[in-house]
């Protein structure tokens, strides 16, 4: 039996291997679908990544390879090419006395299919979940049209481009503005092919400014905010998109047609985490993140499974999902060894109030909180200027000033555990607008 | 006056970089943002990532960065030059593909190991 098996042999899942290893935990098995580690990293040519965590700025491969290194230097076992099928608890199993042989903690069993293994079922102590994010495909937005070749969702072209070494298309239009429709805007246009316009349907864009910078208007590729494609031409293969401004209730105006002739459309508009093992293990999910609610070890609803990295809540930086995973990773190690002991009955529930989307962790044992507990959320505009309360039956518990928040930029503050003894039941965070004080003189 | 964004950091500060006033920096919020704002008017640099072709590895491309950053009007003649490029694999993290390319005295550089095919 393993202490613990990880699903998912990304950033997520190689954080997650390396801390439970370091924090004491000698049998753990990362299984992998893909025939190599590293995730989505491998990927992600451009570089930006491990500013926060390494303090210099790396490539994904870099970074992915460092994290691969690390576990590699340790006894942690890695399956690839490796689908894990199903969780469940196993039955109870009786010895020959006919006694259960199973002490207070359950035991899960990971089905799982690959090349090498074939189909088994692994017993595990604890189970780390960090299968990542898919893509939002075209049905999740609904675009009228035609269907033909040639519309792809950014991540899947940046794969045929940066490994297998196809290029999707010549003529190319993007809809949405997330980073990674930004960076391939950039790499589409290197490898050869015209980017015509980036189309975002909100009235900013959900990518990070120096992607804007350096992706779009390093080329001059215009984007075009509060417009979206209303319909898709081409019976083969794209051959026009039609582009139209939006008004404030983000419907489309009519008479502000723009026609572009492309062969391709890339989708960057959203990602969405992947957890249909962790709905059918019965593990209770957040309709705001759609990842497991997890408490501030990020276990989730069922004892020893815990939930990292973007299967939890998407990140935007993979230095956060490192960190998180770490957490994760520790919890499960200190979980296995104390065999379940310390658990906390009281719990606090965190809850968005205005101006924020969600909140991670949703709940808080307070007695299993060492020193803090970092909260990580969302606004759902963006905010010049604000102050981030925290509130508990009524009362201020603690306040954060902050500049620049915006939707595409994850947040998080720090709680220290004084201040959330005083938290009773519910912890309450708001995002309260705060006027420029330049505006106020004039 | 020239109005930049700064993208040193995810704050996305609005410069405003005077030209004719020893490239003065005002609207930064860190001496970062004030290097950028100098750099960024009097000789913007960036690095440059992609991939070269990778011959017998276990995947067709290579990833590949320049070790330092490389002026931006030399970005499209490092790429051109690094589409002739073919690899063979193995190739090892760190490898110098192109020395000085494009005569930008930065390096390019494999930024993953390729195993060779079995």
């Amino acid at each position: 039996m393993y202490d613990l098996i990880i699903i998912g042999g990304g950033p997520a899942g190689l954080a997650a291997a390396k801390a439970a290893w370091n924090n004491g935990l000698k049998n753990v098995l990362i299984v992998e679908r893909n025939w190599e580690l590293g995730g989505i990293l491998n990927q992600c040519i451009h570089n930006g990544f491990g500013l926060h965590h390494f303090k210099e700025e790396l490539t994904g491969p870099e970074y992915a390879a460092r994290y691969i290194e690390e576990v590699k230097a340790t006894g942690v076992q890695v399956r690839l090419d490796t689908m894990v099928l199903d969780i469940h608890k196993a039955l109870p199993e009786t010895d020959d006395a006919g006694l259960s042989g199973q002490d207070d903690l359950p035991i899960y069993e990971v089905a799982m299919a690959g090349k090498e293994c074939g189909y088994v079922c692994e017993k595990t102590k604890s189970i780390v979940l960090a299968m990542g994010c898919r893509e939002r495909p075209r049905g999740g937005v609904v675009i009228p049209g035609t269907r033909p070749a040639g519309v792809f969702t950014a991540g899947a072209a940046q794969r045929y481009v940066n490994i297998d070494g196809y290029m999707p298309g010549k003529r190319v239009v993007i809809l949405g503005s997330g980073d990674i429709g930004l960076i391939m805007a950039r790499r589409m246009t290197l490898e050869g092919a015209k980017v015509l316009a980036c189309v975002e349907l909100m009235p900013y864009s959900s990518g990070l400014n120096r992607n804007i910078v350096q992706c779009l208007n390093d080329y001059d590729i215009p984007l075009y905010l509060s417009h979206t494609v209303t319909e898709i031409r081409g019976e083969k293969r794209v051959e026009q998109v039609v582009v139209n401004e939006v008004g404030p209730d983000r419907k489309p105006i009519p008479g502000t047609e723009m026609i572009f002739d492309c062969d391709t459309l890339l989708l960057s508009v959203g990602l969405i985490p992947e957890n249909e093992l962790t709905k059918d293990a019965g593990i209770e999910i957040d309709r705001r993140t759609k990842g497991a609610y997890v408490y501030e070890n990020m276990e989730t609803s069922l004892p020893g499974i815990f939930a990292c990295g973007n299967v939890c809540h998407v990140h935007d930086l993979v230095d956060f999902v490192s960190d998180e995973s770490e957490r994760a990773g520790e919890s499960a190690a200190a979980y296995v060894l104390s065999a379940g002991k310390g658990e906390a009955a009281d719990c606090i529930e965190t809850k968005n109030m205005d101006g924020a989307t969600y909140i991670v962790p949703q709940k808080i044992r307070p007695a299993n909180v060492d020193k803090f507990v970092k909260l990580f959320f969302r606004v759902g505009r963006i905010f010049p200027k604000a102050d981030i309360v925290i509130t508990s039956a009524g009362e201020e518990v603690a306040r954060y000033h902050k500049k620049f928040l915006a939707p595409g930029e994850m947040q998080n503050i720090v709680l220290t555990k004084d201040q959330l003894q005083k938290c009773k039941g519910e912890l309450q965070l708001t995002v309260e607008e705060k006027v420029e004080e330049k505006e106020v003189r004039a | 006056m020239k109005e930049l964004i700064c993208i040193c950091c995810p704050q996305g500060c609005h410069l405003m970089v005077d030209e004719e006033n020893d490239y003065a920096v005002t609207g930064n919020s860190c001496e970062r943002g004030a290097e950028y704002g100098r750099t960024e008017s009097m000789a913007p640099v960036r690095v440059l990532t992609s991939t070269v072709a990778c011959e017998g590895g276990q995947i067709l491309r290579c990833p590949v960065k320049t070790n330092g950053a490389i002026p931006k009007e030399k970005v499209w003649e490092a790429e051109s030059l690094l589409q002739k490029v073919s690899v063979k694999a193995p190739v090892t993290i760190g490898q110098v593909i192109l020395s000085d390319i494009a005569g930008s005295g930065a390096d390019l550089i494999a930024t993953k190991s390729v195993e060779a095919a079995d």
